[in-house]
Parts: structure tokens; C-alpha cells; sequence
């Protein structure tokens, strides 16, 4: 199997998925020549061209509204939005033309359109290039979210959403684009819509996504060593969310921490722990617990540190579970 | 309004006085030869059938179908029908039986000149007044009430008529209309013994200040997208005139998108449809897009829940009654002889059928189950749609069991 970067592997997945299927396009802001300001789809421009891998003009509404008309007209794009911070001018067309379009038809008509969105924190960047603003988008109908979390979803994932007929938002965890792994390219990964128990464990839970999933696992193996049996799941997709598998760990540990970049007010982290508290009142230990960011605007890079949950404050967090 | 033949706008304003608190000197000043004029107001036929466009006067004349009297007496039936229908609908809101309802009453020879002018393969993305255009696609018009009614934020199969569903956040759709066009110059390249084919764009003078507008036509020029920007200058953006979305004329907005941008007159509905003819044999020979202002005015209200009355010059609205795109056709037709009185008698008969039926058509349309709605918001199952389903029609049934116990 070979081992390739979370950025090769959705360039290769996107190769594969273009190769695969000539209705299928992409697009964005120096996606062609340049091979988007991540690379991740360097070479492929070069590859199938400029009706196949479209350089757009600096509008990311006009990429998502063109892209709605293209899949109207039976055309799959993907598009890439260059940085978390700057979905927000595409956010009319993705939240009320994309996500209702469906509905709108009473289900005659799907825009089975992609959107790739780098996000996360953790790069040392300037304003709009660290946010985690996946909440907005999960509490919207119509759409689906998933974020792949090392380079075998990625390759799979990516394809998963291309071939999915309802519009998918794929957040990528920018700062594991460079994460190595190895990737199985005969066998697709089971279903992108449900989450992945990383490392088995019997007293506590840490649920986590995209780029904190290797913090959880760290944190995981650090409880490890004060004798606690952590079981960590990498929830892959935000929406729908794998309640079955969260609910079936916490009814055999009793305890659940959920970390997230995003801010935990309104978050993914609130849903989990309401739903949770339904499903598994009587099996847990303690309050759900959360870990994320702080209800500011995401911080200035010299203090980014102490805004992202680390291995220490899901350690902390677990604590707090245990002391219960 | 002259003659008792023509239906007239909802909405007699009562004189107003107080104009809007702008400067005027802005969108309706334009040199008239850059505006193409085919019918007068007189309802005569000019002899030019040439305007400027960016600069370069374009010979509309192999565009122009005004000397087939059948085709300028389905003109006219297409713009009588689809003003009954609106008034009709007016009523039917005001009777309560539809939540709202959008006037169209003035922009006939706008709507009908451009709809008329599409071919068969071409897709044109509405806002939400465009019920004349959709009259000519073939939109059975009682569909067009299922949205008003609240059955429906649909209501029409848009594949089946080329005809988009009506889009309510206002410019989104003119990116649609661009990434369609940009599909149908790739399927042209992959097929092209494919008949060639152009999307058109309708939006207003309102919606003319959203970025969405803006990006759309950079968009299109980029890529030589083959559609039509079809703008239909009514004036007024609810309250606000036209003259504060634009200092320019919009048509000349095309210009700093390096694409050709013409005015025409708005209610003359044979200029309307052959600029429209020639704009999209321009979009669909692969020369890219067009801006085309249609130039009219609408003489209802924005909606049946607006005032007219508070915020425009009831002399205003005069003057353009005068210029009535029914009227003038209406002149022309029966001061040539093309027209007769049985021909109008037999109009107003189907008039008359067509709104009987939608009276009916509106009663008896089918109110859905919320549950319905479940099965819309994804096309692959979703567990928590379905969740949701599940705990719906238990805590439904919940209420059946009580009404059998009591």
C-alpha cells in the first residue's frame, strides 16, 4: 500500500474521480495552474484541462451559484473554497439556493455539487484562515458535512462525496494536510456518513474530528499511562452525526468528552452531549463534557496555542468526567 | 386607461403628491438611439429598426416579426391572458385564498417579447414575477399559484418546460443561469451536433445592486458563458426608484464587463422580443453574453401587501399608463385591420375559461402532509431525517388513539 500525505490522497482521489466520471469538474481560485494554494490539485489542470479544472474568478458565491447551475445541467463540480474564512461570501448560495434546492423541487431536481473547504487552526496564520465553522453548515437541512481526519478517508472520502447525490461539504483539516499514511486504493472505506472507533477503551469516551482526532489519540494513550482505558472515536461526518456509534461506546464506558476546534457554544459538541443525554441518561457517569474553542473570534497566531484544545485539556476534561 | 376592453392595474393610486427625495438626474436619462423603439405608443410601426450597441449600431431588422399579423395577434393574446391571470390572482389573495401574490401588470410586453423569443432547448432562471415568461414556456398557469397558496416553494417541473423553478433571495439565480450556460457550452464542445443553446437571466432594477449580479456577468464574460441577462428596469425596488440602485442606464453596466449591453422599450413587446432574438443568437453563436434593460414600469404594486400610494407620483403612474405595451399592440392590430372585434370577443372567452379554472384549480389543490417533507430534504436516506420521521408520526398517532378513546 502506499504512504501519501492527507493532501495527496484527496489529489488522487480527485484524480480518480475525474478520470472516473466526465461529468465531474472542478473549480476555485488558483486551482489550475497553481494547484490550489494547498496543492492539492496540482497537476491536474495540466491533466484534464481547462473545462475539466477551472480556474474561476475571485467570487465564492459565484463559484457556488455556478456550480448550482452546472449541476443543474447534469454536471458534477467540485469547488474549493480557499480558505474557512472565506465560505462566507458563498454562504447565500450554499444555505438558500444549495441546501433547499432539493426541497424547493419537492425532490425533483438534486445539485449534487462538492464543496472543499480547509479549515481549522493550528498554521500560524493571519485573520479568516484558522476558523472552524462547520456548526453554521450542520444546522442547516439539505446539506451533508464530512471531514476526514488521515490520508485513507481522504482518498475515499472525497470520492464518496462525488458520488453522493446530495450536496456534500468537505471540511479538510489544513493543518494534517502534510499528516503521512498508508492508503488502500482497491478497497473503499465503509460509509462516509458514519464514524470510526479509533482505539478501543472501557472508562471513558473522547470523541473527536478532523484535526484533533490524532490530540484525542495522544491524549487517549497519555490517560493510557495513568491507568484509564480511553476509547476514542473519529466522528468523520457532522451531518448526518453516527449517533448509534457514539451511543453504543458511552452505554459500556459511562463517560464522554467531545473536542472540536470550533467554539463549543452552538456547537457539534452541544448537539452530541444533548443527544447523548437522551440516549444514554442512565449509563453515564458524568456530564458530557466539551472541549473547544473559546466564544471569541478565533485569537491572533501568537496565542493560537492557548485557544486549541490540546492533549492537556482533553486530559483535563477528562478528569472532570472521572472525578464525577 | 382608454376603452373598457383592457384590464386595468389592481391598484388606483389616490393622488400623491410627494415624490421620492432623489436626484432624477440619473437611470431614465439615455440618448434614444442607444434604446430600441420598434411600436410607438401610437401603436405604429417605426421605420428604424436600428440601435446603438457599445458604440455600434446594430441592424435589428432580420429580428423583427412585425409584418406576421397571426404572430402580433398571439403577442397579444399572450399579454392579455397572462394580465387576466393576474388579476385573477390578485383577487384570489385578496379573497385569502393564496398568502401573496406578485403583480406583473405592465411588464407583459417585457415578459412576453423575451419568452417568446426563447427556442425550445434554451432555459430561462425567473425571479418570482416572471408568470408571463412562464406563460410562454408552457407553465400551466395554476402552478404558478401553488407556491402563493403554500402547498409548494415549487411548483413545476423545470426540466420539463426548460423554465426554473421562481427563486425568492433575488440574483442568486443569474449565477445559476451562468453555470447552466457554462454546462451547455460543455456539452456543446463534448456533442455538437447538439442544437446550440442559451440560458436567460431575468432580474430587476433592484436586484441589479447585488453582488450576486456582479459576480454573475464576471462570471459569464470570463468564460464567454452563452446567456442572456435579461433585466427588467420597473423602476421601482418596492419603494426605492431606480434611480438609487444606478447612476448610469443598467444597459451600459455591460460595458465594464466587456460585454454588448442594450436598452429597449419594455413595453413594446415586438423591440422586446426581437433584441431578445438577436441576444441570444449572439449567446448561442458562441460570442458570449448580453445585458439586455428591458425599459418599463410596473403599474401594480409590488405585492399585495404593498402601498404604492406612499412613496410614488400618481402622475407617474399615469404617464406610463399611456404607454400601456397592451394598449399600443391593441391600436396597431385594430387600426391595420389585423384584428377584429371577434378576434378580442374570443379572447376575453378564453380569458373568462382560463380563470374559471383556475379559481377551481386553486381550491382543489391538495394540501401535503408535513410528513411529505421529510422525504425532500436528501435524496440518499438520512438517519436523522429519518429519526425525526419516526418520533413525527408516532407523536401523530398519539392524537388519533385519543380522539378513539374519547
Amino acid at each position: 500500500m502506499p504512504t501519501m500525505t492527507i493532501a495527496k490522497a484527496l489529489n488522487e482521489g480527485l484524480r480518480a474521480v475525474l478520470d472516473g466520471d466526465p461529468a465531474t469538474l472542478l473549480m476555485g481560485e488558483d486551482i489550475g495552474e497553481l494547484g490550489g494554494v494547498y496543492r492539492v490539485t496540482e497537476g491536474l489542470k495540466r491533466d484534464f484541462g481547462a473545462l475539466r479544472v477551472v480556474d474561476t474568478p475571485l467570487g465564492e458565491s459565484g463559484i457556488i451559484g455556478t456550480a448550482i447551475g452546472l449541476a443543474l445541467r447534469g454536471y458534477r463540480p467540485v469547488c474549493e473554497i480557499q480558505f474557512d474564512g472565506f465560505v462566507f461570501p458563498g454562504f447565500n448560495q450554499i444555505t438558500t439556493q444549495l441546501a433547499k434546492l432539493r426541497t424547493r423541487s419537492d425532490g425533483m431536481l438534486s445539485a449534487p455539487v462538492v464543496i472543499r473547504i480547509p479549515y481549522g487552526g493550528g498554521i500560524g496564520s493571519i485573520e479568516h484562515h484558522s476558523e472552524s465553522p462547520e456548526a453554521l453548515f450542520a444546522h442547516t437541512a439539505g446539506l451533508r458535512i464530512i471531514t476526514p481526519s488521515n490520508p485513507q478517508d481522504a482518498y475515499w472520502m472525497i470520492q464518496q462525496a462525488v458520488t453522493s447525490q446530495d450536496p456534500v461539504i468537505v471540511f479538510e483539516p489544513k493543518r494534517r494536510y502534510w499528516l503521512k499514511g498508508e492508503v488502500d486504493t482497491s478497497t473503499p472505506v465503509s460509509d462516509p456518513f458514519s464514524a470510526h472507533t479509533l482505539r478501543a477503551g472501557t472508562d471513558a469516551t473522547v470523541v473527536a474530528y478532523g484535526p484533533l482526532v490524532p490530540v484525542a489519540l495522544a491524549a487517549a494513550n497519555a490517560a493510557e499511562a495513568d491507568g484509564r482505558s480511553i476509547e476514542v472515536i473519529d466522528l468523520r461526518s457532522i451531518s448526518p452525526i453516527d449517533f448509534d456509534t457514539v451511543t453504543a461506546s458511552v452505554l459500556r464506558t459511562g463517560r464522554l468528552v467531545v473536542a472540536h476546534e470550533a467554539p463549543t457554544f452552538g456547537g457539534i459538541g452541544g448537539e452530541i452531549a444533548a443527544r447523548i443525554s437522551e440516549r444514554a441518561f442512565l449509563s453515564l457517569e458524568a456530564p458530557v463534557i466539551r472541549v473547544g474553542g473559546f466564544h471569541m473570534p478565533y485569537p491572533v497566531a501568537r496565542v493560537e496555542e492557548h485557544y486549541l484544545p490540546d492533549i492537556d485539556r482533553i486530559l483535563e476534561a477528562l478528569d472532570r468526567a472521572f472525578a464525577y | 386607461m382608454n376603452g373598457s376592453r383592457l384590464p386595468t392595474a389592481e391598484f388606483e393610486a389616490e393622488d400623491v403628491a410627494r415624490g421620492p427625495d432623489v436626484d432624477e438626474a440619473g437611470s431614465s436619462g439615455t440618448d434614444d438611439a442607444d434604446t430600441l423603439h420598434i411600436l410607438s405608443e401610437q401603436g405604429e410601426l417605426g421605420s428604424t429598426l436600428t440601435a446603438r450597441v457599445g458604440g455600434e449600431v446594430v441592424d435589428f431588422s432580420p429580428y423583427v416579426r412585425a409584418d406576421d399579423a397571426e404572430h402580433l395577434r398571439s403577442l397579444y393574446s399572450d399579454m392579455y391572458l397572462i394580465r387576466r391571470f393576474d388579476q385573477e390572482s390578485t383577487a384570489l389573495q385578496r379573497q385569502g385564498q393564496l398568502a401573496l401574490w406578485v403583480p406583473l401588470t405592465g411588464q407583459e410586453g417585457a415578459q412576453i417579447g423575451s419568452g417568446r423569443a426563447l427556442q425550445p432547448q434554451d432555459y430561462a432562471f425567473p425571479t418570482y414575477r416572471e408568470h408571463g415568461v412562464a406563460l410562454t414556456r408552457g407553465v400551466e398557469p395554476a402552478d404558478l399559484l401553488r407556491l402563493f397558496r403554500g402547498v409548494t416553494n415549487g411548483g413545476w417541473d423545470p426540466r420539463e418546460h426548460n423554465f426554473h423553478l421562481y427563486t425568492l433571495v433575488l440574483a442568486a439565480q443569474c449565477l445559476h443561469a451562468v453555470g447552466y450556460a457554462m454546462g451547455l457550452q460543455r456539452d456543446q464542445l463534448a456533442d455538437p451536433s447538439l442544437p446550440p443553446a442559451a440560458s436567460i437571466a431575468y432580474f430587476g432594477d433592484g436586484a441589479s445592486s447585488e453582488g450576486d449580479v456582479h459576480e454573475s456577468m464576471v462570471f459569464a464574460a470570463s468564460f464567454k458563458a452563452p446567456v442572456v441577462f435579461f433585466c427588467q428596469n420597473n423602476q421601482w425596488a418596492i419603494s426605492v426608484p431606480s434611480t438609487v440602485q444606478t447612476r448610469v442606464p443598467l444597459a451600459q453596466r455591460a460595458a465594464g464587463y466587456g460585454f454588448p449591453g442594450i436598452r429597449v422599450d419594455g413595453n413594446d413587446v415586438v423591440a422586446v422580443e426581437a433584441v431578445t432574438r438577436w441576444a441570444l443568437e449572439h449567446a448561442r453563436s458562441g460570442e458570449g453574453p448580453v445585458l439586455i434593460e428591458a425599459y418599463t414600469y410596473r403599474m401594480s404594486a409590488h405585492t399585495t401587501a404593498d402601498d404604492p400610494t406612499k412613496y410614488r407620483l400618481s402622475e407617474d403612474e399615469r404617464q406610463w399608463r399611456a404607454r400601456d405595451p397592451l394598449l399600443r399592440l391593441d391600436t396597431h392590430l385594430r387600426s391595420t385591420g389585423q384584428a377584429d372585434d371577434a378576434f378580442f370577443e374570443d379572447l376575453d372567452a378564453r380569458a373568462r375559461a382560463m380563470t374559471t379554472g383556475l379559481r377551481e384549480a386553486v381550491l382543489s389543490m391538495r394540501v401535503p402532509d408535513l410528513e411529505d417533507r421529510f422525504a425532500s430534504v436528501y435524496a440518499d436516506p438520512h438517519p436523522l431525517v429519518q429519526e425525526e420521521l419516526a418520533f413525527f408520526r408516532e407523536y401523530q398517532a398519539g392524537f388519533a388513539d385519543d380522539g378513539q378513546v374519547s
